[in-house]
């Protein structure tokens, strides 16, 4: 037996305020049970959340949801993040935004606003998410952003139907005055998974987007930071998911419950609750939160694995949704006998023509007959 | 090369800022954040728009004396800052 796993604090604070949303885009990181949740957090309850983390030592904050600009309260808790000390995030897909509500939002104290977009067209947009009017909105609301004088970082989710756009995709961004561009393909769980044939792109299409990428920061070596992201299928090691288990990201969802990932509802632990606990003792000392810790928990091969200290043995979620089995290791590595599954859906995507009307759209109804028929 | 008589100034996209339970200042940035040691901490305090890369290097060598050439740690960090983009210089 070694010693208990040193326990750092967490630096990161995900406030998922809501999971309501006004678009429906398949690839949502949301989990798909989410119309189980209960109800959401009070003003209160928030402010208490952001005191107990920051005084734990979290700095950095995201407010996202769902789209986190449907509540109501967003500028009080994004000032009382502010008096705080937080350096805060606005995850959002920009409807729902106006220009008046960005200049408040400033005022509140907000550091930066993150806009997604789903392409750059409305065709495709409307396709995705399931909104017609949504593209011109989130172009008046980056421009709004930018002329606020936040930093502005865009960010467009990857994946078969647009990602051959990537370069009207970075020309719009250069052309909206990007200081960052997050080109990050699907992570294929929770709405994604479901629609993972649909959306995973081709070994070339994955391929050409990079090289585009490349040659385009080679252009303009001062130009606006592009950060890509390759779906973690076509990697041969798993992502140091989190950067470890509870080790320095925490999240907390609309109704409270605190999880050490966004999609860790799916897993079959007892998460508690920022309504009964504080977060010092959610993080320090309940059980899901020391579930994966370390490394004491690992299965073979990840336990003598030379490079579980960088990937720590991958994303947890993953290997629960792919095997059943939360200790498992991450899929995604090859060292795993279940990599076989990852290979599986990659030939798959690699030799059949996904049409877009298959998709499983992010919807409140859908999310109800999934847990009716997983019951 | 940095020249000496430039003018840093803080990316106004960062923010730095002291972390108690870091035990360090660090520079904030959009989902970012990036741990600065001692030295860094410093350095960066000393960076308000309108002091110059000697003035700086001038203010701290009195304040350290028994650091030995500081100017050309400072320099070398100024050289990072300004690759990171966390500082742009006038």
């Amino acid at each position: 037996m070694s010693a208990a796993p040193e326990i750092s604090p967490p630096l990161w604070l995900l406030a998922e305020l809501t999971y309501r949303c006004p678009l429906q885009c398949p690839y949502c990181s949301n989990p798909v049970e989410l119309a189980s949740a209960g109800t959401e957090l009070s003003t209160e309850d928030w402010f208490r959340v952001l005191q107990q983390a920051r005084k734990m030592g979290a700095a950095q904050l995201g407010f996202s949801g769902g789209e986190p600009l449907v509540r109501q309260d967003l500028e009080l808790l994004v000032a009382e993040a502010r008096r705080l000390g937080f350096y805060s995030n606005l995850i959002t897909s920009g409807v729902g935004l106006t220009s008046d509500r960005v200049g408040a939002l400033r005022e509140a104290g907000l550091d930066h606003i993150q806009i997604s977009f789903q392409s750059t067209d409305s065709d495709i947009s409307e396709l995705l998410s399931g909104s017609r009017k949504a593209f011109a909105h989130k172009l008046a609301m980056a421009e709004a952003v930018k002329s606020a004088g936040y930093p502005m970082v865009l960010n467009f989710v990857l994946h078969r139907h647009n990602i051959d756009q990537i370069e009207q995709i970075i020309d719009l961004s250069h052309e909206l005055g990007a200081d960052y561009v997050e080109l990050a393909n699907a992570q294929y769980h929770g709405w994604a998974l479901l629609n993972r044939d649909e959306l995973m792109p081709s070994r070339e299409q994955l391929s050409r987007a990079e090289m585009v990428t490349n040659a385009w920061r080679e252009a303009h070596p001062d130009g606006m930071r592009l950060f890509f992201v390759v779906p973690d299928y076509y990697e041969e090691r798993p992502k140091p998911c989190m950067n470890g288990w509870a080790k320095m990201f925490l999240a907390v969802a609309p109704d409270g419950l605190a999880l050490p990932c966004h999609s860790a509802r799916s897993l079959p632990l007892e998460f508690p609750n920022v309504r009964d606990h504080e977060v010092a003792a959610i993080w320090n000392e309940s059980a899901a939160f020391n579930a994966y810790r370390g490394f004491d928990w690992m299965q073979e091969p990840c336990r003598s694995c030379p490079e579980k200290e960088q990937d720590f043995g991958g994303c947890r979620c993953q290997a629960f949704a792919l095997t059943g089995d939360a200790s498992q290791p991450d899929p995604v590595c090859t060292k795993s006998d279940q990599r076989g599954q990852i290979d599986a859906a990659l030939t798959a995507a690699n030799c059949h023509n996904a049409s877009s009307s298959a998709l499983q759209y992010r919807t409140w109804s859908a999310s109800q007959n999934i847990i009716t028929s997983t019951r | 090369m940095i020249d000496p008589a430039s003018i840093p100034q803080l990316n106004k996209h960062f923010r730095l800022q002291w972390e108690e339970a870091q035990d360090c200042y660090v520079l904030l940035y959009p989902e970012g954040m990036v741990k600065l040691n001692e030295s860094a901490g410093l350095i960066l305090n000393c960076v308000d728009g309108s002091k110059s890369v000697e003035v700086i290097i001038a203010e701290l060598a009195e304040r350290f004396p028994q650091v030995e050439d500081i100017a050309s740690d400072i320099e070398a960090f100024m050289t990072t800052a300004s690759a990171q983009r966390w500082v742009a210089f006038s």
